[in-house]
């Protein structure tokens, strides 16, 4: 089954971060993911912009309706997500805990399974991190 | 990262909506700045063994609501009761707060609290250290360290602003919605302010480099909470464009390196992803404003692969818009400066003549003056120019650069 990983937290805490800390927290995530991505495991790995970059569209009377924004205005936002190859959901639940473990700025991960419509190499353009 | 500097980010985080809630409780910058520090210390005391809460503006605008009440009682014990108007909505102090965190309250908070901090009677450095003490939470000796003066001048100096602001009397009704722009714009100009503070600065000052991220984590702040705004938009993709050079505007010795001499591969490609994403987002609103045009300029040069690829064409056409939106003779010059990239320097100088009086004591209309003059060969004259951006340099920096073109210019030319 595939999975993806949804990570959620307090956007103002984490964009608050300074870049040591920053540095610090995604060298921490790198070293609990190397194991899946050995393994081969591992799916393409994201993190979203800050929501202030997002943009909505909204399903309108007529036409589809553009907001700026993220879809809903919460406390906790979607921040990034993972996405792994995982034979029973306790791999998941272990993998997202370790992650929980080490990330101080992440409240909740979400484990949905899912299914891929294109598999493609999109990934591999933006490698910057 | 420990528990406790989670918690002091999270209470930096929290900062700007708690205190902004609190003025409008108590209605006095000082009594919210002190029921917000108490509750940060009940933080830093329960957080770690309870975890934090969900929600820690709102923990702490609960939690400082009812300590700064407990201060006025025990104040008023010994003095006559304050008049009923001097604060507002304690009756329900104990109300839900859930409520009372409604989302259209606390946009307008955040808003006033950034607002008062841009009085028109404050020179523009008081602003700045007004904005990075009261809305950033900064300590007086970090913004002393900035500004390069000391402990105790910087704190008179706050001080002071707090009481100009305090007699101006802060705006607490809900501002209509014509206001509202107005403040915004006059917000956004303040923390332009306090993000050229810091770009300034670039490496020279690293206490004051750190405003360059400060503003952008105001700006971001204000664009989550009025999202639909395409100038608060154009403005954070502008610092953030700006921002994306810092590793590159400064060599290891500390010495300016200009735009076009800029090694590209340490531009953070990161934040000018993002800026180009909200600048694709503002320009879907169509209604064009200042920070939108710089920010669409700046986002050329990011685009360009090399200095010699620069879309100067599309360049000339937006500072053409930027003159007639926004006409400075600032501006004037940064078009020059394109137009000589585009038709050669003397079209460049010939855009200079009419600007010579206007901006005679400004540092890079010499600078820009001697630059061109240089290349079209006029080297006495420009030797002129550059003697006269020496005299006016602000920072060692522009001293040395100006005097490594006069190097240049020697070499053509032996004296």
């Amino acid at each position: 089954m595939l999975y993806a990983i949804l990570c959620y937290a307090h956007e103002e805490t984490v964009f608050a971060w300074s870049k040591e800390e920053e540095e610090a927290v995604m060298g921490k995530l790198m070293e609990v993911q190397e194991p899946l991505m050995k393994a081969g495991k591992l799916g393409p790995v994201g993190r979203l912009m800050p929501t202030t970059a997002a943009t909505t569209v909204r399903k309108g009377k007529e036409e589809p309706l553009v907001l700026d924004g993220p879809f809903a205005e919460t406390k906790e936002v979607l921040l990034g997500f993972y996405t792994m190859e995982a034979d029973t959901l306790d791999e998941v639940v272990a993998f997202s805990k370790k992650l929980s473990e080490v990330n101080p700025g992440s409240s909740s991960y979400e484990i949905r399974p899912f299914y891929v419509f294109h598999p493609n190499e999109l990934g591999k353009r933006e490698t910057s991190t | 990262m420990t528990d406790i500097a989670w918690i002091e980010l999270a209470l930096t985080a929290a900062r700007p909506q708690a205190v902004g809630a609190l003025l409008r409780y108590f209605r006095d910058l000082d009594t919210a700045e002190e029921a917000f520090q108490e509750a940060c210390l009940r933080a830093i005391r329960t957080w770690p063994e309870k975890g934090p809460p969900r929600d820690p503006a709102a923990w702490l605008i609960f939690v400082g609501r009812n300590s700064g009440v407990d201060a006025i009682r025990k104040r008023a014990r010994n003095e006559p009761l304050p008049e009923e108007e001097a604060f507002s909505d304690l009756s329900d102090a104990e109300g839900d707060m859930a409520d009372r965190l409604d989302s259209s309250h606390y946009r307008d908070d955040i808003l006033r609290l950034m607002f008062i901090c841009c009085h028109p009677d404050l020179p523009n450095t008081q602003q700045i250290a007004l904005a990075l003490r009261i809305v950033s939470g900064l300590t007086v000796p970090q913004i002393a360290r900035a500004f390069l003066v000391g402990e105790s001048a910087m704190e008179q100096r706050i001080t002071r602003a707090k009481a100009r602001v305090a007699k101006a009397g802060i705006p607490f009704e809900t501002p209509g919605a014509a206001e509202r722009v107005e403040r915004l714009g006059v917000v956004s100009s303040m923390i332009y302010l306090v993000f050229n503070e810091g770009y300034s600065a670039g490496i020279v000052n690293p206490d004051s480099a750190a405003f360059c991220d400060e503003a952008i984590r105001l700006a971001r702040l204000l664009l989550r909470i009025f999202p639909g705004d395409p100038e608060l938009m154009g403005l954070l993709a502008l610092m953030l464009l700006q921002h994306s050079r810092a590793a590159a505007r400064f060599d290891v010795a500390g010495q300016i390196v200009l735009l076009e001499d800029q090694d590209r591969t340490r531009w953070d490609r990161k934040l000018i992803n993002e800026a180009l994403a909200l600048l694709d987002k503002a320009i879907r609103h169509r209604q064009p404003g200042p920070y939108q045009v710089q920010a669409a300029i700046t986002a050329l040069h990011a685009r360009a692969p090399s200095a010699q690829e620069t879309d100067w064409q599309e360049i000339v056409l937006l500072y053409d818009l930027l003159e007639r939106i926004q006409p400075s003779p600032v501006v004037s010059l940064n078009k020059a400066v394109a137009v000589s990239k585009l038709k050669g320097p003397d079209a460049g100088l010939e855009l200079l003549e009419p600007l010579a009086e206007r901006l005679q004591s400004y540092f890079y209309f010499h600078g820009v003056k001697g630059g061109l003059l240089m290349q079209a060969g006029r080297n006495r004259e420009a030797r002129d120019a550059f003697d006269r951006a020496i005299a006016l340099a602000n920072s060692p920096a522009e001293c040395a650069h100006i005097r490594q073109q006069i190097d240049k210019l020697s070499v053509a030319e032996p004296l």
